[in-house]
Parts: C-alpha cells; structure tokens; sequence
C-alpha cells in the first residue's frame, strides 16, 4: 500500500503549533539537510521568523562513521547567529531511530550552549532507538522498519509512504 | 612473510579493491581522486568555525612517523588528525631510535604494540612507505607524507585542490613546472594527478641536467628557456631549489639559476593574466622565485597551505572510515 500526504496540510498544521509557542522575533530556526531545510525554508517564511534560517549537514557527527566511511559530498552547515543563549526550533522532515537529532544536537552545541531547543518534525514514524521526543509532529505514523517513508521535493513537496507487502498483512 | 591479503598485488588496496593505503597518486582512479577532492571542499568549510573539531576519528590514534625534517607537512597531518578528533603521536627519528640503529620496521613493530591504528610517513628512502604498507598488512594502514625522491601524494593532491579551487577546471589548463623536476617527488606526484584530471598540457622547465629531455616519457612537454614557456601558461608552479643541487655541480650558482630560471613579475607577465602561482615551500626568495611574485596577488601559496589541512583531514577520514 502506497499513500502520498499533501504535505501543504502537514505544514499548515506545523504553523499554527509553533505560532502558539514561539515569538517569531525572537527564536531562531535550524534545518536539517536534506529535507528538513525544505520545510524549515518554508515554516521560516510563514511564521516571519526575523533571524536568518540555519543549516546543518549532520554527516560529521554521525554515529556509523566507522561502517558507512565518510559521504563524500557534505554539504556545508551554516548557522548565520550566535548559538550561545538562543532559542532554536530545530526542523527535520521525517523522525525516525532519534539517531540523526543526537547527531545534530552535538553539532549544534559545538557552536555554543542554547537556551532552549524545540524539535518540529513533519512525520514521526516512531521506532526510536535513543530517549528522543518530538515537541511538534504534523503527523504521527505506525510504522514497521521495512516501511518507506520519505519526503520528496523541493518542488512541489510530497510526503511518501509505502508499506512494505510482508507488513501490511499484520494487523 | 608476512600475510599479504591485498588486491591484485597492489599495496594501496585491500581484498576488495578498496582505497587502504595511500602511497602514490600512480593506480588512483580519476573518480577516487574527485571524491577525495569533493570531500576536502566539506572540511574547508570547517576551519571557519569557532570550534574546528569533529569527532569522526574519535578514539583512533595515529603515528606521525618522520624520518626527515617538514615542518608544514607534520603539522598540517598533525592538526588535520587532531580536528577530527584522533590522537596523535608524534615521532621524528632522525632525532631519536634511527640514531641508535632501531630500524623502520622494528620502530613500527614497537609502535603496533601500542595498538596505533594509523601511520603517516616521511622517508628519505623511496619505497620506504610501501615497504611499510606490505610490513603492515591489514594491521594499519599508511600514508604516504614523502618517501625519498619517489612520491608525495598528499602534495600533488592539495596542489590539484588548490588548482580545481582557484585556476578552474584541469582539463582546460596549461600548466608550467619550473624547476629541478628530475629530484622532485613533488613534480612526480602533481605530473601524474594532473594527467590521471585530463590536463592537456604539462610543461617542465629548467637546465638540462635538472629537466633532462628523457621526462618527455611522462607525458610532459620538456623546456629549457622559460620566457616561451611561459606563454599562455595558466598556471606557474615554481619548485623549491635544494642546495644539495649545487654541490653536486648540476647547477653553477644560484645567482645564475635565478638569472635564467628565477619567477620574476616580468616573467610572470608572459602567462595569461590570470595565471595562479604555486609552490610547496618551504620557498628561497631570490632563488626561484623573487619575493615580489611570492607576495604578489596571483601567488596562491598560503591557500595551498589551507587546502593542505583540509585535503589532509579528506585522506584521513578516507582511509580510517569504513565503506567505500
């Protein structure tokens, strides 16, 4: 079974989470590469965050480094203000292990020390391996590991899960 | 014997065809050397950061092993390997055990004892860093930091970083090295990295009994005057002349080579305008290249030494990592 999320929905509801929560003068937003920075570019812009979006390209702080070796194409992470003391929405589009928001946790405090971090994610599939919660999820999927859930984009952004068949038949 | 497992024979891979030791840029393929260089441009970016550390190697330590005297070359390795979070043991033997006769793979034995996991070495023996590869077998690997007058990968990679990054793409460049090609595992190493990038034109310069017509076998165009040379050159690499070069009578003085050979700002007007200059230091002003060009704004020799850290922390991870 294959479903396709509109994903403008997904992010509609994201906005209105974070409205509630954040004062967009002063909270700063972080994506993760790839994905997350397309919703973070897009959640960025709607809620008229003033500092500008960060990037961050976790593959330096992998936890699989020494089986996988190095992507050799890293992108370069770019966090345009200072980290010490601020507030941080960080963005990611699909929540899965928890492993790349560790990653991404310690790269992030290799800039300095936050205030306040909140995670925002489009989809949590659950299937955690590290005590990793979301503070915002557009959606919430029962996932097995087989699953295939992936966000496509950048234009137009389409939300893809596809069950695996040998799952499927569970109830 | 020791057991030797490697691919086809070939002491840079292991069983599976793998990069696993870098020794000489010669049986690289195009591909490996572009991620290699792909990757080099991911740590560059790190150097601006507040904290320049990241903790791949984490828990790893390595052996920098020399044998010669380098300056640049074992700091840069050394910070290269300590940004990405190895330890670093720092050994230069000319001052220690070789004095008393310890020999290379007796000092490494020693070493594998202490469970490193990692060795850069500088030799002046060529085929040192091989001989150590074939010693090692699957217990560490190697890299090559310059063995002799045979070759000196890492150079001739930042060289070409330097060049991708700064002079534009390889393929459509004409590239001029000066200097004492014949002793220079530095030239060596950058002929063949930029033959295996397409190059379409290598042209070494100097007096005959330092470019002797016999390099035409490299694939190389052989001068002895430099002003004609230098026309249309995109790229001078000036090499550092060694006193020993005198010594042994293959020059008169340098005075004279500087007369004939020395990259001066007239000379340097001869290539195309935007022609980059490159060299690996350590330099001698007034010998092979004046101070006016090394200072000048098309010199690109302190990049060099950047892309040299950054291109360093590119093997490293390389050859450290898993995977492909």
């Amino acid at each position: 079974m294959a479903s396709v999320w509109e994903v403008s929905t997904l992010l509609d509801a994201l906005q209105r989470d974070l409205q509630a929560r954040i004062d967009p003068q002063s909270w700063a937003m972080i994506g993760i590469y790839t994905g997350g920075v397309w919703i973070a570019e897009e959640l960025h812009r709607r809620l008229g965050i003033v500092t500008p979006l960060g990037q961050l390209d976790i593959s330096f702080y992998r936890d699989d480094f020494s089986r996988v070796g190095l992507h050799p194409q890293v992108k370069a992470s770019n966090l345009p203000f200072a980290i010490d003391g601020a507030r941080l929405i960080l963005v990611d589009d699909v929540l899965y292990t928890g492993r790349t928001i560790r990653a991404a946790l310690n790269e992030i405090f290799d800039y300095g020390r936050p205030e306040q971090v909140l995670l925002a994610v489009l989809v949590d599939r659950g299937l955690r391996e590290l005590p990793i919660c979301p503070d915002l999820a557009a959606l919430r999927l029962r996932s097995n590991p087989d699953d295939y859930v992936k966000l496509r984009g950048p234009q137009p952004l389409s939300l893809e899960f596809v069950q695996h068949p040998a799952t499927e038949q569970q109830p | 014997m020791m057991p030797w497992r490697m691919g086809e024979g070939d002491p840079q891979r292991d069983s599976e065809g793998r990069l696993r030791n870098l020794l000489s840029i010669e049986g690289l393929r195009e591909g490996e050397i572009i991620e290699i260089l792909d990757s080099a441009e991911s740590f560059l970016g790190l150097g601006e950061r507040t904290v320049k550390k990241i903790p791949i190697l984490r828990g790893r330590t390595l052996v920098n092993l020399f044998y010669e005297n380098s300056t640049r070359t074992r700091s840069t390795f050394e910070l290269a390997a300590k940004r990405l979070s190895a330890d670093v043991l720092n050994i230069a033997v000319a001052s220690s055990s070789a004095a008393k006769g310890e020999s290379l793979l007796d000092t490494v034995d020693n070493l594998l004892a202490m469970q490193v996991d990692g060795f850069i070495l500088r030799h002046p023996e060529a085929g040192a860093a091989h001989l150590l590869a074939r010693h090692l077998g699957e217990r560490a690997w190697v890299v090559n930091a310059g063995d002799g007058q045979h070759a000196h990968p890492t150079q001739a990679l930042l060289d070409v970083f330097t060049l991708r990054r700064l002079a534009g793409p390889i393929s459509e460049r004409v590239v001029v090295i000066l200097g004492d090609v014949l002793h220079s595992r530095v030239a060596r190493a950058l002929i063949h990295a930029l033959s295996i990038l397409g190059c379409p034109q290598i042209r070494v310069v100097g007096p005959r009994t330092l470019v002797p017509p016999e390099l035409h076998s490299l694939g190389v165009h052989v001068w002895h005057e430099l002003e004609p040379a230098l026309a249309g050159a995109n790229v001078v690499y000036a090499l550092r002349m060694q006193r020993e070069r005198m010594d042994a009578q293959r020059l008169p003085s340098l005075e004279e080579y500087h007369r004939r050979y020395g990259l001066t700002a007239a000379r340097l007007r001869l290539a195309a305008p935007d022609a980059v200059v490159l060299h690996p230091g350590p330099m001698n002003r007034g010998v092979e290249i004046s101070a006016e060009v090394a200072d000048g704004p098309q010199a690109c020799i302190l990049d060099q030494v950047t892309h040299g850290l950054a291109l360093r922390m590119a093997v490293l991870a390389r050859l450290a990592g898993g995977g492909a």
